[in-house]
């Protein structure tokens, strides 16, 4: 199970651009981590690829933290 | 001087005069190209005239589940779509109070509609690389307005409005969005026209003739290249002066 959470950091890290230790599980992608709404559909595609899993529109929208992603991510693989 | 190697494009409606002398520039200028339209047999010829680097892929753009497939059958053929150029159109010329709720509906929906579903359909690849261009063709009637085409004056303006939010999204992403606007150009349509009607349409063209398909072409195969990646929510408006805006 922390394998997702690890790998969701990853993800978060690379993409976004931000230290390792900012992404803690309540980190908001938007507000904390400085991230566009553009930025949180890339992330989203980016889980969806790592995953191999689909997210759809209405699920996305309540993905707003790390938490939220890999809550949702653990509930779908 | 543009060069296109290693890119990949889509063009619609690559099967008429204007979108066949656009995929036929991309693919001079190194692109791998998917020609796509209604009618095989034209796509196929065109093809196998430019030989290495062509595909086609046939779409109904009025036909919803078509233009869903096309961007990732698209993407089949050539393994990515990095330029998307929105070409096919159709016209239902009609006097407005004449119009069919039918005639405005089927104008709008793949003169506007299918345009933004083939670049939603292509911007995830896109994204991805980084990269990308979307080359919608317009007309210089969006702008100017023309009797009988409160149809196709509206999807063309609309084009317009729509790429430049688009090129405001993505922007970020090294993605440009622009229009091509074409005034008269001499095509097998335009070939129908009398003496007459023809020399009426002259007078208002400062340059004193129609532009070619290839006038087109060089306008899209700029914004295109990696030429023009600083240019993103323009129209380049390619008319002889006929409009100047």
């Amino acid at each position: 199970m922390s394998d997702i959470a690890d790998r969701v950091k990853k993800i978060v890290v690379e993409h976004l651009g931000v230290d390792e230790d900012k992404v803690v599980e309540s980190a908001s992608f938007i507000d904390d981590l400085g991230a566009d709404s553009l930025d949180t559909v890339e992330l989203v595609m980016a889980f969806e690829e790592e995953f191999g899993i689909e997210i759809p529109d209405d699920a996305a929208e309540t993905i707003q933290t790390v938490g939220d992603a890999v809550t949702f991510i653990k509930g779908a693989v | 001087m543009f060069d296109l190697t290693g890119k990949t494009a889509l063009v619609t409606g690559a099967s008429g005069g204007i979108g066949g002398a656009i995929a036929e520039a991309l693919h001079q200028a190194g692109a791998t190209v998917a020609l796509s339209g209604t009618r095989e047999a034209p796509l196929r010829a065109l093809a196998d005239k430019l030989g290495d680097r062509a595909h086609v892929v046939t779409a109904d753009l009025g036909d919803p589940a078509s233009v869903l497939a096309l961007p990732k059958a698209a993407a089949e053929a050539m393994g990515s779509v990095d330029i998307l150029v929105n070409n096919a159109g159709i016209t239902r010329d009609n006097l407005f109070m004449r119009m069919s709720d039918e005639e405005w509906a089927q104008v709008l929906d793949v003169n506007l509609g299918s345009v933004f579903k083939l670049s939603r359909g292509v911007l995830r690849g896109m994204m991805k690389a980084r990269w990308g261009r979307i080359v919608n063709i317009t007309s210089v009637v969006g702008a100017t307005g023309n009797p009988g085409q409160g149809n196709y004056a509206a999807a063309k303006a609309g084009v317009v409005g729509m790429s430049k939010s688009l090129a405001y999204e993505v922007a970020s992403r090294g993605i440009t969005v622009n229009c091509v606007a074409p005034g008269f150009i001499a095509t097998p349509m335009t070939d129908k026209l009398t003496e007459d009607q023809k020399g009426k349409i002259l007078t208002q063209i400062p340059a004193g003739q129609m532009g070619s398909p290839e006038d087109i072409a060089a306008a899209v195969l700029y914004l295109a290249s990696p030429a023009a990646g600083y240019v993103t929510g323009a129209t380049l408006h390619v008319n002889g002066g006929m409009a100047m805006i």
